[in-house]
């Protein structure tokens, strides 16, 4: 079947001039030398999206994803390449986009729907499911600048969504509305799906990604790094996320330099050893024990760079003391990406004494089913005395692990759900059916 | 996309190219054949842009009727205001012309009014239609449609007002007892396309440039001002052409300098003369009628038939379509910066 919609090689580049020149005065005072940057939003996007499937753009502000979104909605024109959709599109860039304050709801439909291509006839013959899902039926003939906004946007998505499209582009527009509109909204989604209409969205949300998507697509910086399914792309959009945080971080810091140097050293994941200490634990350290490297073992994933939700992972921490220490206590935390603790446990707590400890060592904190979703979790070791007086070494988030995720489920958390359902339905034959998932 | 199209006619959607009859669909939906094939690039050729505009003529008329519901929303008046307006003008320009500079002209009102409607249209739609695209951000920032309907759609709104206009003109003709030149009221259809043709394809011209150069805007005012008193509608055809390209010395008539030749036919060039010029003499109907003071009055050409207007009718239409084009090749080159430049 031949693909919905073909991306193939477009690039899209944004003149930036330096200053605001679009009067013609200033045009002619600075007449063929204005100025201007070249910025590639986009470099060389290939992508083909088959009929029925749903595809997710991710990336972080300012990747590009939304310029794609436009430009495959034909608002933007890409400055090289070709875009090619087969059959009826509908862009939910902005819900009620093109509304006319003045107007009334019900003109207001039939103009929108006319700017998305729809015939009046077919509008009329829709118009009660319209108003029906955006739930205005004693308002449609208010004008719209009476509308709260949530009004607005369900009318907007409702016009949008009754055109029937067998391309649907949306922007974002999931996280406005209510809780009820946006479950609404899902569910239509998800109906979309089941007829097999082609989705492509732009998102944030990896949540989202993971629920709705067949696949994902990530961007960085306009280009694209991953094309894959949900659970691999969001990894690699976790990577990416992880690498401008610290990069950020750094540039806060004034140490762009050696971040940038370090980056060209290691593109896949930087290691900050090298970087000044930046927290106050690190700041304490005395370094009498060190921490000499941190690994982590995924016993059951062979040459595997990541652990899959539910196998067992290992920690292992190899120390060096200089000199005979009594009260030494080892800690791990695991942080999400956002910067939440999420469990954390030293020798300590856990009740093993670890007695006088001189020379080299190795101290592992097992875990028997890593009960994660996917995605990267930061990871702080922290070896101190038992009053926590005194830091003698600190890591604080710059070692972290891979999940991946088979499950579709949403959250942080893999966990074993069984689903039972008892039916008691009169005239049913069976008593009640059950049934496992 | 684009769907009234692709259910209805196969293929007939916008933008869009169909693609092979390979009938791969599986239609399960209604009798939806083979979904046509939309491309986004850089270049879209004219034949292209004229298609796609006229399958969103619907989108047309419902602008078209936004902007006209719009512009007279929450005012008292209403509609009535399109009659006030050129209601107001007609009243300045016959106290200052008839009353006080005395220019003679019989029914002058009659004279006025038919070449004021022509301006009216023109003078609305232009400006409309320039600012057309950058008062609509909204829209073409999220809603991708072939943008020249904006512009378009201003034009028919002016063209709505010039009907409603018309209605004020033939209350004028009824309370002064007047006729129309029978013989030359066919030649005002052709009038009208040309004047449709020529606000088109500056409107869709100016409209593309104001995106990017707002002074545009300003500048087609002060423009229209100068077009205004360069065109005969307060004053008669005759009246320049008697005196600047001939001159009458011991009664004969001689004809003007060089300069003085030049600058006739510059200002003959204007191309809502021939427009202005068939109105009047299809609706006022008289070329050279005895004025106010007893006195002959030379408004219009005396041997002038219907061919001499309808040429230079098709002259405007010519030079309007060939503007036309070359205003949707720059709309079209201009067309991918508009979401980025507004």
């Amino acid at each position: 079947m031949a693909p919905a919609v073909e991306i193939v090689g477009v690039s899209k580049r944004f003149r930036l001039f330096n200053e605001k020149f679009t009067s013609l005065k200033e045009r002619l005072i600075h007449f063929g030398k204005i100025p201007y940057e070249d910025f590639w939003a986009l470099r060389d996007i290939d992508i083909v999206v088959q009929p029925g499937e749903t595809v997710g753009l991710l990336g972080h502000n300012g990747s590009g994803k939304s310029t794609l979104l436009k430009c495959v909605a034909g608002i933007l024109q890409p400055t090289l390449g070709e875009i090619r959709i087969r059959g009826r599109m509908a862009a939910l860039l902005e819900l009620g986009a093109g509304f006319h304050p003045d107007l009334s709801g019900r003109e207001n439909v039939f103009l929108n729907a006319s700017l998305l291509g729809v015939s009046r006839r077919e509008v009329q013959r829709k118009f009660d499911d319209i108003v029906a899902f955006a739930e205005l039926e004693p308002h449609i003939d208010q004008q719209v600048k009476y509308y709260s906004s949530g009004m607005y946007v369900r009318l907007g998505f409702a016009v949008a969504v009754n055109m029937e499209p067998d391309v649907l582009l949306i922007d974002e527009v999931l996280a406005v509305g209510d809780e009820l509109f946006q479950r609404k909204c899902i569910d239509r989604i998800r109906l979309f799906q089941r007829e097999g209409r082609t989705i492509v969205f732009v998102t944030h949300s990896v949540d989202q990604v993971r629920q709705i998507c067949d696949r994902a697509v990530v961007l960085d910086r306009g280009e694209m790094v991953a094309c894959d399914a949900p659970g691999p792309a969001i990894r690699t959009y976790r990577e990416h996320l992880l690498q401008r945080q610290e990069y950020a971080e750094a540039q806060r810091l004034g140490l762009t330099e050696a971040v940038e140097g370090e980056e060209a050293a290691d593109q896949g994941a930087p290691q900050a050893d090298e970087r000044v200490n930046v927290f106050s634990q690190e700041a304490k350290r005395n370094l009498q024990v060190r921490i000499v490297s941190v690994k982590f073992d995924y016993p059951e994933c062979g040459e595997r760079p990541y652990v899959v939700s539910g196998e067992p992972l290992a920690i292992n921490i190899a120390y060096q003391a200089s000199r005979p220490i009594t009260d030494l206590v080892v800690g791990v935390a695991v942080y999400d990406m956002e910067g939440r603790l999420l469990f954390g446990w030293n020798t300590e707590t856990m009740g093993v004494s670890l007695g006088v400890v001189n020379g080299a060592g190795e101290i592992s904190f097992n875990i028997a089913s890593l009960p994660l979703l996917d995605g990267t979790y930061p990871v702080t070791i922290g070896i101190h005395s038992r009053d926590e007086g005194t830091v003698y070494d600190w890591r604080e988030q710059r070692d972290s692990f891979e999940v991946m995720s088979r499950s579709r489920s949403a959250g942080v958390l893999e966990l074993q759900v069984e689903v039972k359902v008892r039916r008691e339905e009169p005239g049913a034959e069976e008593p009640g059916a059950e049934g496992v998932a | 996309m684009r769907g009234c199209a692709a259910a209805a006619r196969p293929g007939d959607a916008p933008l869009m190219t169909i693609s092979g009859p390979s009938g791969d669909t599986t239609s399960d939906r209604e009798e939806r054949p083979q979904p046509p094939v939309r491309v986004v690039s850089a270049r879209v050729s004219l034949a292209q842009r004229l298609r796609n505009i006229w399958l969103f003529r619907e989108c047309l008329i419902g602008l078209t009727r936004k902007e006209l519901k719009v512009k007279y929303k929450n005012s008292v008046l209403g509609f009535l205001w399109s009659f006030l307006n050129p209601a107001t003008s007609l009243l300045v320009f016959y106290v200052v012309f008839q009353l006080v500079l005395r220019n003679g002209i019989p029914f002058f009102a009659i004279y006025l009014i038919s070449g004021i409607l022509v301006w009216n249209l023109f003078s609305v739609a232009v400006p409309q239609a320039t600012v057309s695209i950058v008062a609509n951000a909204p829209i073409v920032k999220k809603v991708a449609f072939p943008r020249e309907i904006l512009s378009f759609a201003a034009v028919l709104a002016a063209l709505v007002h010039f009907f409603l206009q018309l209605i004020v003109l033939l209350v004028f003709l009824v309370i002064f007892k007047r006729q129309p030149a029978y013989a030359y009221l066919p030649l005002l259809i052709p009038a009208l396309l040309a004047l449709l043709m020529l606000s088109l394809a500056l409107g869709v011209l100016l409209a593309a440039v104001n995106v990017k150069l707002r002074d545009v805007q300003h500048l087609v005012e002060i423009g229209l001002q100068v077009w205004f008193w360069a065109t005969p509608i307060v004053y008669q055809y005759r009246l320049v052409r008697d005196n600047v390209i001939s001159k009458v010395v011991a009664g004969k008539v001689v004809p003007a300098s060089g300069f003085k030749h030049a600058a006739f036919i510059a200002w003959r060039l204007n191309p809502v003369t021939p427009i202005v010029l068939t109105f009047q003499r299809a609706i006022y109907g008289q070329t050279s009628p005895v004025g106010t003071d007893g006195k002959v009055v030379h408004v219009l050409p005396d041997h002038a038939g219907q061919w001499w207007y309808l040429w230079q009718l098709l002259a405007v239409i010519g030079f309007s379509f060939v503007l036309l084009a070359v205003a949707l090749r720059v709309f079209g080159r201009l067309e991918g910066n508009f979401a980025e430049d507004l």
